[in-house]
This record gives structure tokens, sequence and C-alpha cells, in this order.
């Protein structure tokens, strides 16, 4: 009785120290995040800076007079010095207004807006589409190990891992968009003003490329984790306690698996991410990955600044996250 | 080699060598290396055997395949075998090119911050962290507008891109070896750091480093490939497999193997770079999987 009172009191303080350690590991990666994010937010205002072409000139045209384009600079702060005109920036983009377009003269958070929605719904739906295909894959896979089912993932997985997402994506749309079953749409063009969940079947070929880019690499990770769970004591326990099978997958297993599985799924939702502005170039999907490489055509920095910023940031919290979710020690290490 | 003898590491020379040797004796890995080879040598041959001139119109756009041009002609009427002989030298140099130096400086960062430790380690990794917050392509995007699509800049920034990823993985797979016996040995006779990190633990992170290699040189044509593909890569009118696949999307339907066919080599050769990465990593008895 004493003794397993007094191993119960160790464990707690145990515990206790284990979350005051995880507390302050979370702590400085959370200080370090805003820190990666603020140096991040100053490389990209210094990399749209470098660009070139005179942004004044750029608005007014060649036909404009110096008197003209000196005061188009003075109004829109290109006079003062660099470091005021990035402080003027980042404090107009955490008040939520990072100016206005130069090639439209609308307000950046507008354009960006919808696009921005456009971009989440598209990647919302791929990895909606993506968790379940993934999980049942993978556990499929690991569950019938060595089998040719199993050969057969691991082949098509692996060159769908190794392949490009524009590549992919053009082979989708020989596939089904043009040459051999044209089924589905080969351009994603939405109606203006329009959700894209209105349209799914112009959607379905993105939503579709991304599902196999980033799915391939969940569901090899799903099935390794598998295997290791059911490779695991306490599984082999369960087998020699006379369990079900079935039980000891869905009750035992599965979830076990999925706590490894999460953090990779972050990791392959910024992966998503970063694949965007090719497939949404590639079918014409009004994102904002487009509208990143429309305002790059037209010299538009403050949309690019507030585009890449976005894109960064989402990239890096979820590579974070991954990181973070990842038992809570680092992985770096 | 002039290392005192009574080394700890004496015996260890060997070791190199025969990891090679197990590499290469994995089918995974010879499929792979035959792969990137196979590519690399029709890319590299490819442009000097050339049956038309590639920047030349030769027929109608789009005609199917007949004799003269097996493979049809493309958006241009130029011909698409010339097309796909000479496109591919620019990938076949740069992304190697891109994958050596990517993993040479990742390597390099992540061995110096396990070895040194403390405010080194912290200062590169935090550094490397903040080039982790660009995916590759964006980082492409920017300075390409920046400075032009010059293939110096194209491979710098693919590199760049390859880079942290790469001395997280050696950081990691050096820290073991930062207190084991024959470094704390090295440390203690004095010799000089560039030597313990080349001469004792360079040879202990080879293998890692070859999984690293493969999986980088499939990310750096991937990254390559698909700059062309966005038009911030190789220009049109030379011609360029990502390029080609963009050019000639327009005629699908019609022509569809004028996309098809650079697609096939793009896919041979990243698919050759996984192959020696998970090859590689299985020899190593990392799980299955965990490669990207």
């Amino acid at each position: 009785m004493r003794t397993a009172t007094r191993t119960s009191e160790v464990a707690t303080t145990d515990a206790g120290r284990r979350r005051r350690r995880r507390g302050r590991f979370l702590l400085l990666r959370l200080l370090q995040g805003v820190l990666t994010l603020l140096v991040v937010s100053i490389l990209i205002f210094v990399a749209t800076q470098l660009l070139p072409g005179d942004v004044a000139r750029v608005i007014l045209g060649d036909a404009a007079t110096p008197e003209r384009l000196a005061a188009l600079r003075v109004q829109l702060g290109l006079d003062l010095p660099v470091h005021q005109q990035y402080l003027n920036w980042l404090g107009g983009v955490l008040r939520g207004d990072p100016g206005q377009s130069l090639v439209t003269g609308r307000p950046v958070l507008d354009m960006v807006g919808v696009r921005l929605v456009n971009s989440l719904t598209l990647a919302g739906v791929a990895m909606l589409v993506m968790l379940p295909l993934a999980l049942l894959a993978g556990v499929s896979a690991a569950r019938r190990r060595g089998k040719l089912l199993d050969r057969l993932f691991l082949g098509t997985s692996m060159i769908a891992n190794a392949t490009p997402e524009f590549v992919i994506g053009s082979v989708l749309v020989v596939l089904l968009g043009t040459t051999v079953w044209p089924i589905l749409p080969p351009v994603a063009l939405l109606p203006t003003g329009q959700s894209p969940l209105m349209h799914l079947p112009s959607i379905a070929l993105p939503v579709l490329t991304l599902v196999i880019a980033g799915g391939a690499y969940l569901a090899r990770l799903v099935r390794v984790s598998f295997i290791d769970v059911m490779s695991s004591e306490y599984i082999q326990m369960a087998k020699l306690k006379g369990l079900s099978e079935r039980r000891i997958v869905y009750r035992h297993a599965l979830p076990n698996a999925l706590g490894a599985v999460i953090p990779a799924a972050s990791l392959v939702a910024a992966i998503t991410i970063g694949g965007i502005v090719v497939v949404e170039y590639l079918f014409a999907y009004p994102g904002i990955g487009s509208l990143l490489l429309e305002s790059i055509r037209s010299r538009d920095l403050p949309v690019i600044q507030a585009v890449v910023l976005i894109i960064a940031a989402s990239y890096f919290i979820l590579n974070f996250l991954a990181d973070t979710l990842a038992g809570g020690r680092d992985r770096r290490a | 080699m002039d290392i005192p003898s009574g080394s700890p590491t004496a015996g260890r020379a060997s070791r190199a060598p025969g990891m090679a040797r197990r590499f290469l004796r994995s089918g995974q890995v010879r499929l792979g290396v035959g792969l990137v080879l196979a590519t690399t040598a029709f890319a590299l041959l490819g442009p000097l055997l050339t049956p038309f001139d590639p920047l030349r119109s030769v027929s109608m756009a789009y005609a199917p395949p007949d004799a003269a041009h097996p493979l049809g002609t493309d958006n241009l009427g130029r011909d698409v075998l010339s097309r796909l002989m000479a496109g591919g030298i620019h990938l076949a140099w740069m992304a190697p090119a891109a994958a050596i130096l990517g993993v040479g400086s990742g390597a390099a960062i992540g061995m110096i911050a396990a070895f040194r430790g403390g405010i080194v380690d912290a200062v590169l990794m935090r550094t490397m962290d903040v080039l982790l917050a660009f995916p590759g392509i964006l980082f492409a995007l920017l300075f390409v507008s920046i400075v032009g699509p010059q293939p110096w800049l194209l491979i710098l920034i693919t590199a760049i891109a390859l880079m942290p990823g790469c001395a997280r993985v050696i950081r990691g797979a050096t820290l073991p070896f930062t207190a084991s016996e024959f470094v704390l040995w090295g440390r203690a006779v004095g010799l000089a750091p560039r030597r313990i990190l080349v001469g004792e633990i360079l040879p202990n992170v080879t293998s890692p480093l070859m999984v690293e290699f493969g999986i980088r040189l499939m990310l750096a044509v991937g990254l390559l490939a698909s700059l062309s593909f966005i038009g911030y890569g190789i220009q049109a009118p030379t011609p360029d497999w990502g390029l080609m696949v963009s050019e000639n999307r327009s005629g699908l339907s019609i022509q569809p193997l004028a996309v098809v066919a650079p697609i096939i080599f793009i896919v041979l050769y990243t698919v050759g770079g996984n192959l020696i990465a998970e090859g590689a990593a299985r020899v190593i008895g990392r799980t299955e999987g965990k490669v990207r």
C-alpha cells in the first residue's frame, strides 16, 4: 500500500517536471517561431525592394514629368529611408492593412482576400480527401506487408512521391482532361465572386493533383508507423491475450499509429501550400499562387509582399507545428 | 596520413569503400543510378544527334507523328524528337550541380553545428530555420524576377533551397559521434577541428549523405523543371523539358506526345534520384517510406 502511494507520488512529480519542461520547450519554440517570422518579413521586404523597375514610373508611365514622379514617390512613402519604409509596412501588416495595390489602386487586403479563400478551399478540400485515403491505403498496405498489393503500393507511391506537381497535374490532364478519357475540365476557371465549392467538377483535377502529390508521401508514413505499432510489445501482448484482429487493429493499433501521422499530416499541408503556386498556374485557378505570378509580372510590390508573407508564414507555421507535435521533443536534435 | 598510431580510428579506413559496395549491391540503388545515368547520357549526347534543328519550324504546328517526325511537331511546328533530345541538357548538369552544392554546404553546416555546439550551433540552425520558412519555389520566383533567369542563379537558389533540410539531417547524424571516443581522442591530442570533421566524422556520415544526395537530386530536378514550366527557368525558344510541357499544353488534345515525351524523361530522372535515396536508406536500416 505504502509503496504504491510512494510510486504514484514520484510519478506525479515526475509528470509535473515533464510538463513544466514541455511547457518551457513550447514557449521557447514559440518565441523562436515569432523571431523567425520577423526575420522572414525583413527578407521579403528587402527582396521585393530589390525588384528592378521604378514603382512610380510603373504607375505613371514613361511620359511622366520628374516633378510628378517625385510627388508620387513622396505620396507612396518611397522617399523615406528603407528601414522607415519597412517599419511602416510591418505596422500596416500587423494592423491588418498591408497597403494598396500599385496597379489597381484597390486595398491589397481586398485583392488577396478572395484569392486566399479560393486557395484555402482548394488546399482544404485536398487535405480532406487526402487524409482518409492515405490512411486507408497505408493501413491496407501495412496489413498485407510484403504481398503483391503492398509492393504495388510501394512502387506507385514511390513514383508519385518523386514526381513534381506540375508533371502529376499534366498527366492527369492528359488522362482525364483532354486525351484519354476527357470527363473533367482541364482548366479550373471560376466565375468571379463564386465559391469553388459551387463548382466541384472544375476543381476536381487540381484537388486530385494535390491529393496524389501529398497523399503518396503521407500513405507511406501511415504504412511505416502502422507496421511499427503492430510489431510493438503491447500489440503482441494483445494478440497473446486472444483479442480479435479487428479489435486490435481498430481499438489499439490505429489510434497509436495516428499519433505518429498527425505531425506528418501537418508537414504534408506545408508541402501542399508550397505546391499551390505551380498547381494554380497549371489549371489557371484564381488563388494566391496565380495572384503572386500576376503581381510579379506587373511589379505590384505591396501585393507580392503580402502574398509571399502569407505563403511563407503558413508554410512556416505548418512546418513548425509538425516539429512541435512530434512528441514535444526537439526533432532537430 | 600522419595520424599517430594507436588511434582508435585504426582499421576504420576500409569502411567507406565497403559501404559504397553495399549500396551498389542493393537492386534499388542500382536501378536508380542506372536511370539517372541513362537520362543524363541521353540529355548530354542528345544535342549532338538531333535529326532536325530544334529551333526551326519544319512542318505545321501540332502535326501528328509520321516517318520523318516520329514524335510529331510542337506548337510552332518544330520537331518534338529533336527538342526532346536537346532539351535535357540544362537539367542534366544544373540539377546535379545544385544537389552537390546544396548537400555539400548543408552537410558542412550540419557537421559544424553539431561539432561546435553552443552558440555556433544555435546561430547556424536558426538561420536554417529562416530558410526553411520559404517553399523553394517562392524563393526562386522572387530572386529570378530580381536578377533574371541566369543558370548560375537557378543553381544557387536551388542549392539554397536544398541546404537547410540537409543541414538538419546531417546535424542529427553527426551528434552521436561528437562525444564518441575517436572525436574525444582527436580533441585531446589537439587535432585541428577541420581534421576531426573531415577525417573522423565525415566517414561516419557517408551513409546519410548518400540518402540526402538522392533526395536532393530528386527535389532539384523537380524544382528546376517546375521553374521552367512556370516561365522562370530556362527561357523560350531554348528547348527544355519543363518548358516543353507548358508550351505544348494547348495542343494536348491534338498532339499529346509533345507533352508526354518530356514528362516521361523528367519522371525517369526524379524516380532515379528517389530510388537511390530509398535504396540507400534501406541499406543503412532506416525505415522505408520516410524518404522526402
